[in-house]
């Protein structure tokens, strides 16, 4: 009986999570789009591995041009409504970072703004 | 009145302890407004850049590290009293550091980023070995503390008290060494603030202690024996003079220099809140005062007349004449300019050649506090879990513990 | 004519012709060497030290320019108060026992031994191979650590959320930073904003240029006229030197 229990329960809370658990996939401002530097699958792995490996040779060794420049994502990623990756749950970055709930500590130093528009409104 | 303090004992003890969560909640409110809105909101700026979070921090390490010394006394002098005290030095050393080192570690720009810290140690900063001093005096100091409290273990309490004592020397110059290896500042870079710490450590800490200690007997009702008392109060004085000496052999040897001179005179006479602090806050007040408390009756050779009120009230001003003199000593010392070009008088608009004026926050005063409460909350919450007040041998022994 | 009076005609041509553009070129302050960018993906090189030489006989004491172009390049505002973010700034000196007066931009010396890379507890601020010392935002704790130990006040913590990044140059609320001698520029073989200003309104005060090239303007003329690092008494070899003090 009590095992009854127990399985109309876990069956009940699934169908739950389930339901609940069917938010949409974020649909992204992808900016200029086109091809990414790598598969967007990968991307969606890897790309703070990618950053945090490249920071280290730009800022110690002094390494320029490298192929994963946080600046050159931001660059293509940006809106091309307000040329920023951050600002509403649309924007290309924190769409997808409010969607996994992860904190994005980048912009506190970079900037979030495509660089082009953002020296010319100087 | 007793009686009914004995029937409300635990609802006072609640009240205390709220209180200490209400002011710890204050300083963690304090220390994330700093957070969110950056050290604006608070008085630091770029030419004052430790304030009053500093100051109490240090206050607490430094005494954290001399509380302990209670304990060794104990243990590596094998002095009987202090054994018995043990205990209650190991919980409180842990206490209090605890409570510093929150209030640097919440204090930081980027408190986020402890883990960085932790991990990404560079081996000739000082600091970066005050984090492997500090969180091995934790352990250490735990592990004493085990080896008092479990029967088993008390064969091991002597070994590993020795060790205490050396890690916490160790530790303590490693506080002064932030000082004294910094080359730039006419206050610092001497070789005497190691020595001067450890000296201050012993002062302080035993200050600390023995207000810790009265609080926990009169909240007992006991009594503490006058023999101990007497030896306790003596050496508070010892350790009172032995920092003045430090003190005033560093600035001594300072004014003796015609590059430092200016800088002296900055301090002990026309710097405005700091002369006052250190004359009136640290000697009068912070140390001969305590002095007169703790020996004048002696000289008056009245027997039994050492009044343990005295005593406290010589610990609690020596505790006050310890924020004075960090005060001066952190903030007096960064006021002063730096002497960038010698032989020139300079001005700009980084205050270059003008004394830098500082005005203590809110934000910096209450997180301070909320240091101070941490360490509170984990003394009276173990003091009331863990047998930690002193066993002393019985009077008639008395002759033992003179 | 003879062949021989040719020759000679044509030796004394020659050599004329490279005394006058020797005597042309050479003191006509060349503020740089033929500037070239590092090639991409190749590292900063210990053979190359960058440094600067300031004249402080040519630096103007009502001028503000390099401190306002480097406000500009790098993104933090004209300075008002105690907690802003100072890069450079003028210092106005006058000698104690003289009365003279005169005046130099003060910034980050880029030390050879900096007592700032010695007490950072985490490695952020670090001196890349090329001289240029730098606080690596990413690892910085913002202790200010680093503030207590300059002898030059050079160190700024910023106190306020920064809102208007420069792409360039990320910059960010809690981390402590300084000059970085502009080396997003000269990591594509241009001159820091401040020597440029300089150039640009007539004083060429500030030189710049590679220490251990023999051929640049500032190796020559650092053998050559008389100037002095600031502290040199504390033994940090800074990169920057003065002239005139």
């Amino acid at each position: 009986m009590n095992l009854l229990r127990a399985a109309v329960l876990l069956a009940l809370l699934c169908m739950v999570n389930l339901t609940v658990a069917a938010v949409p996939m974020p649909k992204l401002d992808i900016g200029k789009g086109g091809q990414c530097v790598e598969d967007p699958k990968f991307m969606r792995k890897n790309h703070m591995k990618l950053i945090v490996h490249q920071r280290d040779e730009t800022m110690r060794q002094g390494i320029r041009g490298g192929k994963y420049s946080l600046a050159e994502c931001v660059n293509c990623h940006s809106s091309k409504v307000d040329n920023s990756v951050l600002g509403s749950s649309e924007h290309f970055c924190q769409e997808c970072h409010e969607y996994a709930a992860v904190k994005i500590d980048c912009f506190e130093c970079h900037s979030s703004k495509r660089k082009v528009i953002a020296e010319a409104s100087k | 009145m007793l009686k009914n303090f004995a029937q409300s004992e635990t609802r006072y003890f609640y009240a205390l302890i709220a209180f200490g969560l209400l002011i710890a909640a204050a300083g963690l409110g304090a220390a994330h407004f700093m957070e969110e809105h950056g050290h604006v909101v608070t008085g630091m700026n770029n030419q004052i850049v430790w304030g009053m979070p500093h100051v109490f921090a240090i206050f607490m390490i430094v005494s954290a590290s001399g509380v302990l010394n209670v304990a060794s006394i104990g243990s590596v002098f094998g002095k009987t009293p202090y054994k018995a005290r043990a205990p209650l030095a190991s919980l409180l050393s842990i206490a209090m550091l605890a409570g510093g080192l929150s209030v640097l570690m919440l204090d930081l720009g980027r408190p986020d980023r402890i883990i960085v810290a932790a991990t990404n140690l560079n081996p000739t900063s000082i600091f970066a070995w005050n984090v492997l001093l500090y969180n091995g005096m934790f352990a250490l100091a735990a592990l004493y503390l085990w080896t008092m409290m479990e029967q088993r273990m008390n064969r091991w309490s002597k070994p590993v008290g020795f060790a205490v004592f050396g890690w916490r020397i160790i530790l303590t110059t490693g506080t002064g060494l932030i000082f004294a290896f910094l080359v730039a500042r006419q206050a610092y870079g001497s070789a005497l603030l190691p020595p001067m710490f450890i000296v201050m450590s012993f002062a302080w800490g035993l200050a600390v202690f023995h207000v810790v200690q009265s609080a926990m007997y009169a909240w007992n009702g006991k009594t503490l024996n006058p023999a101990i008392l007497k030896r306790m109060k003596n050496l508070l004085g010892i350790f009172v003079l032995a920092t003045l000496y430090l003190v005033a052999a560093y600035h001594l040897s300072n004014l003796y220099f015609a590059k430092q001179t200016a800088f002296e005179h900055f301090i002990l006479y026309d710097g405005g809140i700091y002369p006052y602090l250190f004359w009136g806050g640290y000697v009068v007040f912070g140390s001969l005062l305590p002095l007169l408390l703790i020996y004048l009756p002696s000289l008056t050779k009245t027997p039994a007349s050492e009044k343990p009120g005295g005593v406290v009230a010589a610990s609690l001003l020596v505790i006050l004449g310890s924020f004075s003199l960090l005060y001066v000593f952190i903030i007096g010392g960064q006021a002063f300019p730096l002497s960038i070009f010698p032989g020139y008088e300079a001005s700009s608009s980084f205050g270059d050649g003008q004394i830098a004026s500082y005005t203590p926050s809110l934000p910096e005063i209450l997180l301070g506090c909320g240091g101070l409460a941490i360490a509170f909350l984990i003394t009276a919450i173990g003091v009331r879990v863990l047998d930690s007040l002193p066993h002393d041998v019985p009077d008639r022994r008395k002759h033992e513990a003179e | 004519m003879s062949d021989k009076v040719n020759l000679n005609r044509r030796q004394f041509l020659g050599k004329a012709s490279a005394a006058i553009a020797g005597i042309a070129i050479a003191p006509g302050m060349l503020l740089f060497d033929f500037a070239h960018a590092r090639p991409a993906g190749e590292a900063a090189s210990s053979a190359v030290r960058w440094g600067m030489l300031i004249d402080t006989t040519q630096c103007d004491s009502g001028c503000n320019e390099c401190v306002s172009a480097c406000g500009k390049e790098n993104g933090w505002p004209e300075a008002k108060s105690p907690t802003d973010v100072q890069w450079i700034r003028k210092v106005e000196l006058k000698q104690v026992s003289t009365g003279r007066q005169t005046s130099l931009p003060m910034m980050c010396q880029h030390c050879a031994e900096p007592p700032c890379v010695d007490v950072c507890p985490t490695n952020a601020s670090f001196k890349r191979a090329d001289g240029i010392v730098l606080v690596d935002k990413h690892r910085c704790i913002g202790c200010r650590y680093c503030m207590m130990a300059c002898p030059y006040k050079a160190r700024s913590f910023v106190h306020e959320p920064v809102l208007d990044h420069n792409s360039d140059m990320p910059r960010g609320k809690g981390t402590v930073e300084s000059c970085t001698l502009c080396v997003h520029r000269v990591d594509r073989g241009e001159q820091p904003a401040c020597v440029e200003a300089c150039a640009k309104a007539g004083h060429r005060a500030i030189l710049f240029g590679d220490l251990n090239d023999p051929h640049s303007e500032i190796y020559l003329r650092i053998r050559s006229v008389a100037s002095a690092q600031l502290r040199a008494d504390l033994g940090l070899n800074p990169g920057i030197s003065f002239v005139g003090l």
